[in-house]
């Protein structure tokens, strides 16, 4: 079951398509995911990048392509993507804990210090996390940038705060 | 009679658009919209659009829509609300049904110069037993109920459809407070953007392709859903079927263009499957095989609003230079930058079958011109 049957993309699909941030740079401090895996005509990761870290070129059907040494990790992009498929993670904490952020459009109560329960890209609840940042700029535009502390072996799993059903 | 040099019939992106080009050359412009509000789908399009950021990718639908009525209002263009055009008929006359109150109407006749026709589309419909009971609705109905009117038609929704309408609806619904129990896809892949699937996978919602909605349970309303596996003739897998809790189904199983006005103009039609259906032929300025009537946006194919805004500008800048407002070099470049950016648009998904049936379309009226 790939992505088109499921909807659900895995860190090994963004592996295999040379997609996905190094451990080595992660390892140094924060960098964004571009989770965008299909030709659509779309450019806004592009042109929000104050570092031009992002490319998708003259043909916005281009799929976008990071700079990891030139992404800073941070996080405009995330709100402007318009598919919500960018993330920032980090490993440069500590060798237990590392941080996940993501865009947030729902309605939520939770506050910056508040342990939440932390889901993959399938929805499941894989550990906890502990709210780090909250960002809701004008420039984001309704969308908030949520950050999550959460244990460093699923920084590469945990991509939003888990739904009770 | 009322009198007026330019009639647009329908007040979305495409309408709208096309009355402002216009206006800012200095015809004058009437639009007229069923709606109690002006902006078409705008006003539903709570999310951030794609395209290039030239074209105000990243912006949200709702604040597109807000900035093309103050343009409108700026230029003094007059906007007809809860107005419904229910004809065009020779000489260029309009029949329009004006909704003066609940009960009281007043019909009332225009002439013009010059139609736009930018109707818009309409939603399909799918069938299976239980379609009729209430809480069965069109994905675009809910989206209308919930982004529009800010009632929310069920808690727990059952999509059918994945195309991006089907995924972005969904969103929505989830974002209001509903459930989304499940999105139904007959396709053994999704139909719309990945990215839009993974918004809702990362919230738990399964996506069940390969199934389709065999019935809808219920007595007052729909209480619950039988959806099934199905084989490659269509028939449904033995023992695959799914009972799930529903109040609400809704379906997102595409649009065609609304046409009743062009049919009634004479313009000749053509049929593809890439515009929705039947859709008027017409020219590179826009217009259909009847002459003075032209068509712009979703009416004229179904696409999405920022192609819909192009067409509408192509409207305006042909209807300004027939009507002797814009000379023909300043015309020819304004056309010409337009069908420029509504090639980069049509790129994306689709995009050279896309492509291919919007050539057809003004093949079709030169043949039809000439025959
Ligand atoms: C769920 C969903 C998500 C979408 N997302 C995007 C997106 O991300 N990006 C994008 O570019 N596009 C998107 N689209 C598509 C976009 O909304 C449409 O393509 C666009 O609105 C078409 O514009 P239009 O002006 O042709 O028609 P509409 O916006 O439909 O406007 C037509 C207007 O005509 C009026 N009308 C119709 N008949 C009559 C009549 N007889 N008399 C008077 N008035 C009449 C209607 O009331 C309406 O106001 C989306 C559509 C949907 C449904
Ligand atoms: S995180 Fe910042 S620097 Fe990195 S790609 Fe996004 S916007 Fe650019
Ligand atoms: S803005 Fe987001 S969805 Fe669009 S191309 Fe960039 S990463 Fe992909």
């Amino acid at each position: 079951m790939n992505l088109q049957q499921t909807g659900i993309l895995t860190k090994a699909d963004l592996v295999e398509a040379v997609r996905y941030p190094s451990e080595e740079r992660m390892k140094k401090g924060p960098v964004a995911v571009c989770e965008c895996m299909q030709n659509i005509p779309c450019n806004p990761c592009e042109t929000s990048c104050p570092f031009q870290a992002i490319h998708v070129g003259e043909n916005i059907s281009n799929l976008p392509k990071l700079d990891e040494q030139k992404c800073t990790g941070c996080t405009t992009c995330i709100a402007a993507c318009s598919g919500l498929a960018l993330f920032v993670v980090d490993k440069s904490y500590s060798d237990e804990v590392g941080t996940v952020s993501f865009p947030y459009e729902y309605q939520y109560s939770f506050q910056i210090g508040d342990k939440v329960k932390a889901a993959n890209r399938a929805g499941k609840c894989v550990c906890e996390g502990t709210i780090k940042k909250i960002v809701n700029t004008k420039k984001s535009d309704r969308t908030t940038v949520v950050t999550l502390e959460i244990p460093i072996d699923f920084v590469d799993e945990v991509r939003s705060i888990y739904r009770q059903r | 009679m009322k009198q007026c040099e330019m009639l647009v019939i329908g007040g979305g992106p495409a309408g709208l658009s096309a009355a402002i080009e216009a206006a800012e050359a200095g015809v004058q412009v009437v639009i007229i919209d069923a709606n109690e509000k002006a902006g078409g789908q705008l006003f539903k399009q709570i999310h951030k659009f794609f395209g290039s950021s030239m074209h105000r990718a990243g912006t949200r639908g709702i604040d597109i829509g807000e900035e093309l009525l103050q343009k409108c209002k700026d230029l003094n263009v007059e906007i007809w609300l809860n107005s419904l055009v229910i004809g065009v008929y020779d000489n260029n006359v309009v029949a329009v049904d004006v909704k003066k109150s609940l009960t009281e109407h007043e019909l009332v006749k225009v002439q013009t110069k010059k139609i736009v026709i930018a109707t818009g589309a309409s939603e399909n419909a799918v069938k299976f037993p239980g379609w009729t009971l209430p809480g069965v609705m069109g994905a675009g109905a809910a989206q209308t109920m919930a982004n529009f009117h800010r009632v929310l038609p069920g808690k727990k929704v059952l999509m059918i459809g994945s195309g991006n309408v089907g995924l972005i609806v969904s969103y929505q619904l989830m974002q209001a407070g509903a459930e989304i129990v499940g999105i139904v896809e007959a396709q053994p892949n999704i139909n719309g953007y990945a990215v839009h699937a993974s918004k809702l996978t990362r919230e738990g919602i399964p996506i069940y392709t390969g199934y389709t909605i065999i019935e809808a349970k219920g007595k007052e309303r729909v209480n619950q859903a039988v959806i099934g596996k199905v084989n490659p003739d269509w028939s449904i897998v033995e023992g695959s079927e799914i009972t799930l809790d529903v109040d609400t189904i809704t379906i997102g199983a595409g649009l065609k263009p609304l046409i009743g006005m062009a049919y009634m103009g004479g313009c000749k039609l053509i049929n593809d499957r890439f515009l929705g259906g039947w859709a008027p032929c017409h020219n590179y300025n826009m217009e259909t095989t009847t002459k003075n009537i032209y068509v712009a946006g979703d009416a004229s194919g179904v696409e999405e609003a920022n192609t819909a805004i192009e067409e509408g500008k192509l409207c305006g800048v042909s209807i300004a230079e027939s009507l002797g407002y814009l000379d023909s070099t300043k015309a020819e470049e304004l056309k010409k930058a337009i069908w420029n950016r509504l090639a980069g648009l049509r790129e994306g998904a689709h995009g050279t079958e896309r492509t291919g049936a919007k050539q057809k379309q003004l093949e079709e009226y030169t043949k039809a011109m000439e025959g």
